[in-house]
């Protein structure tokens, strides 16, 4: 039973919630919401099961001197700091505020702006012409990048060869990104859908129930 | 008394100017027409359908007439019953002929008038149209296609999964990513270092975190035999607490529960460059030997795979997200793409009712496949019927 009762769960819920989708009854609607609002329930006492268990980690790590002790310090620092503060009020001017937005978005923000050099360095990886398929990757970037700048239509821009029309960069590129570009991403989408559909069907039946192992 | 007279006389005379210049104005513009009211289908009620024909007057005025009276605005007017006062339930600008009215309670019938409003404030109202009685439905027809075809999918499906129980060879082709995660955890072993498995930034209701869930029971039961540690930091809470029963219950079927550390699944934080940083610190100092990226990934996909790239790990990743996919194909050693994602647990088990669903996956491709060329031929040739019929609406 203690197997059986959450496989039973599982199916209902599941042919439940599939069946939603073509049920536009406020009924249905309302049960749905209700579902949604017990899972953001269920997610609050996991938030703090999952916080218990990271400061009993590093607290641990602190205790035992592990060779990486100052890391597990500076988070736990962060952490009850960051709570204390809390309890000190969230407007605007509050020490909780100030430090969100003097640390906390200043090290977000230089995170993300890393991704710049990252990108970089994945691209020069990525563009190297060692086999056919990578020259057709990087030509076909090259367009593309040229295509969608302005100075790629100044000194690549279509023209007239008698009564034919030479596209520019920026032809090339919209057709490489409208056409081809499209239909490769389309051909995932569908996969995705119908792989997504298989997988939902095989934990919905329990032919498959990973979550239901423990 | 002389002088009272005419001043009467002439109050008089002014009321009934005033009245007769009303009507006359009221009469300058015309009602619309052919007004209905339905319920709103396909809905989840309190909603009615307004539609009719425009009045005459809703036009532009023709070229040196412009002191001819044109409909500035509708009013739709609404009452319980058909002795009841009308209320405003909302308007609409000239030349648009429909109005939904949101409401409504259910159950009740209503009745509407709709009233033209001229540009020199004349008016003209329709007579009483109703009762109209919103309802929710209980099935929405616009979804009977796609209805059908995920009805027939999952029949084929679960036919294919009986045709695979039964002991039919079913032919899967190789999947280079998925056929690397033996070697990746062999090379673990060999080094001596852990693994470390990312489940993405995915909360527990979506597709790619079960995949991710999938591929993670087949990986841990895996280090289990080999005696080497996974290493799974959360994005989400929920994620964490399902994770951890996972590995534990792999480490349980593979035959070493004591080798199972909790600790080892953890919970990192919800904000997403802080995760980043968290799981990019574990790849710097612990220099996993082999990263795993499967589920649901955003901006910080090249930042994780770039780093783990330069720590010298295997690095396997698989996402739904589209947009990552490139991300990963470029930093990564394999990538699943699209629906190789939700292949892991059939390719790596090689268990029958998998192994069905997989090719289930590849007969709903070529139903697709063959409803596209169709509707490719159908459409070159004019036939929009046919493309129409699977329109999304």
């Amino acid at each position: 039973m203690k197997r059986e009762l959450p496989r039973i769960i599982t199916l209902v819920t599941g042919i439940y919630l599939a069946l939603q989708y073509f049920i536009p009854h406020r009924a249905s609607a309302k049960v749905y919401e209700t579902l949604n609002d017990w899972l953001i329930v269920i997610g609050i006492f996991a938030i703090v099961l999952g916080i218990l268990g990271l400061a009993r980690m590093h607290i641990g790590k602190v205790q035992q001197r592990d060779p990486n002790w100052p890391y597990s310090l500076t988070l736990l620092v962060g952490l009850f700091g960051m709570i204390a503060l809390g309890f000190g009020g969230q407007g605007l001017g509050t020490p909780f505020v100030r430090a969100y937005f003097s640390v906390l978005n200043p090290i977000q923000a230089t995170m993300f702006a890393m991704l710049a050099f990252y990108i970089a360095s994945a691209a020069y990886r990525a563009f190297r012409a060692r086999t056919a398929l990578a020259t057709i990757l990087l030509v076909s970037a090259v367009i593309v990048m040229v295509g969608r700048v302005p100075l790629g239509e100044l000194l690549w821009p279509k023209f007239q060869l008698g009564s034919l029309t030479v596209p520019g960069a920026a032809e090339i590129s919209d057709w490489m990104l409208n056409v081809p570009n499209l239909a490769a991403k389309r051909a995932i989408y569908i996969g995705l859908g119908l792989g997504g559909a298989a997988t939902a069907l095989k934990v919905v039946l329990g032919i498959e129930a990973p979550h239901l192992r423990g | 008394m002389r002088t009272g007279r005419p001043r009467r006389g002439r109050r008089i005379m002014l009321a009934l100017l005033t009245v007769l210049t009303a009507a006359v104005s009221a009469a300058d513009v015309a009602p619309p027409s052919g007004v209905t009211a339905v319920d709103t289908p396909n809905d989840r009620g309190n909603s009615i359908d307004l539609t009719w024909q425009p009045s005459p007057e809703d036009r532009s005025p023709a070229p040196g007439e412009s002191a001819a009276v044109t409909v500035t605005q509708y009013r739709i007017l609404r009452a319980a019953s058909l002795t009841g006062t009308f209320v405003e339930a909302g308007t609409v600008l000239p030349g648009d002929t429909s109005f939904t009215d949101a409401g409504v309670e259910n159950g009740i019938g209503y009745y509407y008038r709709i009233e033209a409003i001229g540009s020199d404030s004349s008016w003209a109202q329709t007579a009483p149209l109703g009762p109209a009685v919103a309802r929710g439905q209980w099935f929405d027809t616009r979804k009977s296609v796609l209805l059908a075809f995920v009805l027939l999918y999952c029949a084929v499906v679960l036919y294919l999964i009986q045709q695979a129980r039964s002991g039919k060879e079913l032919f899967i082709r190789p999947i280079p990513g998925l056929a690397a995660v033996d070697e990746a955890i062999g090379r673990a072993t060999e080094m001596g270092r852990p693994i470390l498995f990312v489940p993405g930034l995915g909360v527990t209701g979506e597709v790619a975190t079960l995949a991710a869930f999938t591929m993670l029971g087949r990986v841990a039961k895996k280090t289990a035999e080999y005696q080497t540690s996974v290493r799974v930091p959360c994005y989400d809470p929920m994620v964490m607490t399902i994770a951890q029963d996972i590995v534990k219950s792999s480490y349980l079927d593979a035959g070493y529960p004591e080798a199972y550390r909790e600790e080892d699944v953890f919970f990192v934080t919800q904000d997403q460059f802080s995760y980043v940083a968290a799981v990019n610190g574990m790849m710097i100092r612990e220099r996993p030997a082999t990263n795993f990226y499967i589920g649901k990934f955003y901006a910080e996909s090249l930042i994780l795979a770039e780093t783990g790239n330069y720590a010298g790990s295997i690095q396997i990743a698989g996402t739904d997200e589209i947009t990552q996919i490139p991300f990963f194909v470029a930093a990564c050693d394999y990538t699943l793409i699209g629906e190789e994602l939700y292949a892991a647990s059939a390719y790596l088990s090689r268990e029958a009712p998998l192994l069905g669903t997989l090719k289930g996956q590849d007969a709903g491709k070529a139903a697709v496949v063959v409803l596209v060329v169709l509707g490719t031929i159908a459409a070159t040739l004019g036939i929009n019927g046919f493309v129409d019929f699977f329109a999304t609406r």
